[in-house]
């Protein structure tokens, strides 16, 4: 997967989360939890959905890496590189 | 034999939305109930013609379409459901009336802070003290649960009438304890009456329930409706799988129980070796009048009127009688904001829930218990009609139930609305893999029901 394709797998999952929220002018280099509120329990669901989805494994000590779209990506950029 | 990761005893609110989460999430996952239908308390059924709700009079925690913070928000990400889901409707307006005094609420702080500025004055900076004393309910640890509530509000509010006023819905809506409250349960059952409020869908608590079985359906969950637990086998301090009524054995990894903690202690096969725990002792009539008119057409506009007829609110066991007709709670399904679409529901309806004696109850025979019904519906109706309009003689049909109603659907003991005093909070047991979930985890009502279902599956049931 592209950065690009990671963003938007994230945002299907954000709105799977949240269907309620308009995720169109989401700002990537600020927080989820200050932009939607997240708490830990939707952290939890954003690795549960990766780890559904493709198999990603996040260990709990890097959670703190899903803060923001753009951490978000960066992070899981290596990680799905072979991922379709 | 069949074999589940999870099995989910009972199929209440807290129950399903434990299976939908596990389900979700690709477990494989069965609840059994042992009722022929899903709910617990918070259950519904048809009576000659029309459709009666059993357990809550409304929802609580109702937060507005939109709001990010809070039980309801957090549920309906949890479970990935849209606000417009459970189509809630807000209440019109509440009361607490007590003699020679009123106290009106709504879903916004600020109507029950000015009628508190009203009637008790000098209260005002103390009710603002209370409200900052008032803990999150993520911020509750045991140690700030297990205060007494009536010891705080004493040391904050000066005037006794007050207190009382405060605690009675407080209490009415989810103290298991006698007489005094928990902290813990004051903060989280002041939070989501006062702070956050009233609602209920057009079509009652159905609507809520059939959303959650279709979900957990759709999902692979498998529900099994007349299969009551009989016992759930030990090894070796580890559950190996439950045994039915009508004696099928299924095995699973875990075992999520909402059926109650003395309850679900009493299955273990290695029952002698834990510590028994009180059962719950309160337990409720429900008296239900159908009307040939709004309850708003006879003057009684509120959503919720909280009675007590003297300046002290007892809160226990009726000891001498069946029933307390002292003090109850009148609520109109009517006098919720449905939308226009919905129109008006097809009856007024009034329901009075009074304090009754489970034992008592349970001990009538048939005869008896057909003839106490009719006497204490009238005692509780005349009771009620001191402080809202009267409507007895618009009455076109009714139905009443009992303790041992709620404990037909509940199978708690004493046909405990709210389970035991003493709550456990983390959900774990003497056994690494049985878990409990529901009323004596801690949370009551529908949204705090379905937030312990998901909290609790969220700490131990996901996390392998």
């Amino acid at each position: 997967m592209t950065p690009a394709q990671i963003r938007d797998e994230i945002i299907a999952i954000l709105e799977d989360i949240a269907p309620d929220d308009d995720l169109s002018d989401l700002k990537d280099e600020v927080p989820f939890r200050e932009q939607l509120e997240l708490d830990s329990m939707d952290f939890l669901d954003i690795v549960m959905e990766l780890r559904k989805r493709h198999r990603v494994q996040i260990p709990e000590e890097e959670y703190e890496q899903l803060q923001s779209m753009q951490s978000t990506v960066n992070y899981l950029t290596p990680l799905m590189v072979n991922i379709g | 034999m069949s074999t589940y990761d999870t099995i989910i005893i009972g199929a209440g609110m807290s129950g399903l939305a434990a299976g939908i989460r596990l389900a979700h999430f690709d477990r494989r996952v069965c609840i059994l109930e042992r009722h022929y239908t899903i709910g617990g308390l918070n259950s519904f059924y048809r009576l000659r013609g029309r459709d009666y709700d059993v357990g809550l009079h409304a929802v609580t925690n109702f937060t507005p379409k939109g709001t990010k913070r809070g039980p309801l928000a957090r549920l309906l990400r949890q479970l990935r459901f849209r606000w417009d889901d459970f189509q809630l409707s807000p209440q019109v307006g509440s009361r607490i009336v007590f003699p020679g005094t009123e106290l009106g609420f709504g879903n916004d702080i600020d109507i029950l802070r000015g009628e508190i500025a009203r009637e008790f004055p000098s209260e005002r900076d103390n009710f603002e003290r209370l409200l900052e004393r008032l803990v999150d309910y993520d911020d509750l640890d045991q140690e700030a649960y297990d205060t007494s509530a009536r010891a705080v509000l004493n040391e904050i509010i000066a005037t006794p009438l007050l207190r009382e006023m405060l605690l009675c819905p407080l209490m009415w809506y989810g103290n298991a304890r006698e007489r005094d409250m928990d902290f813990g349960q004051f903060c989280i059952m002041f939070r989501s009456i006062f702070l956050e409020g009233f609602a209920r869908p057009f079509a009652g608590v159905r609507l809520i329930l059939k959303n959650l079985v279709r979900r957990f359906r759709s999902l692979g969950g498998e529900l099994r409706l007349r299969s009551g637990v009989k016992r759930i086998c030990v090894d070796n301090g580890h559950v190996a799988g439950v045994v039915l009524d009508n004696g099928d054995e299924l095995t699973a990894n875990n075992v999520l129980s909402s059926a109650g903690w003395v309850e679900t202690m009493r299955m273990c096969d290695d029952v002698s070796e834990h510590v028994e725990t009180k059962p719950g002792q309160l337990s409720f009539t429900e008296c239900v009048s159908v009307l040939d008119t709004e309850p708003k057409k006879l003057g009684n506009p509120n959503t919720i009127v909280f009675y007590n007829d003297s300046e002290n609110f007892h809160w226990e066991k009726p000891d001498q009688d069946l029933c307390d007709v002292r003090t109850g709670v009148i609520c109109s399904p009517n006098n919720f904001c449905y939308s226009p679409s919905d129109g008006e529901l097809p009856d007024g309806v009034v329901r009075i829930t009074s304090l009754a004696n489970f034992p008592r109850w349970n001990d009538l025979t048939e005869e008896q218990y057909e003839v106490e019904k009719l006497k204490w519906f009238d005692r509780i109706n005349e009771s009620a009609v001191r402080f809202v309009p009267d409507y007895r003689n618009r009455v076109v049909d009714y139905d009443m139930f009992t303790p041992t109603t709620i404990r037909r659907f509940t199978w708690h003991d004493n046909g405990a609305v709210y389970g035991a005093p003493d709550k456990h909070f983390d959900g774990r047991t003497h056994l690494n893999n049985l878990f409990i979930c529901g009323t004596d985890q801690g949370f009551v009502g529908i949204i705090g029901a379905i937030v312990s279902g998901i909290s609790i599956t969220n700490q131990y049931l996901l996390r392998d």
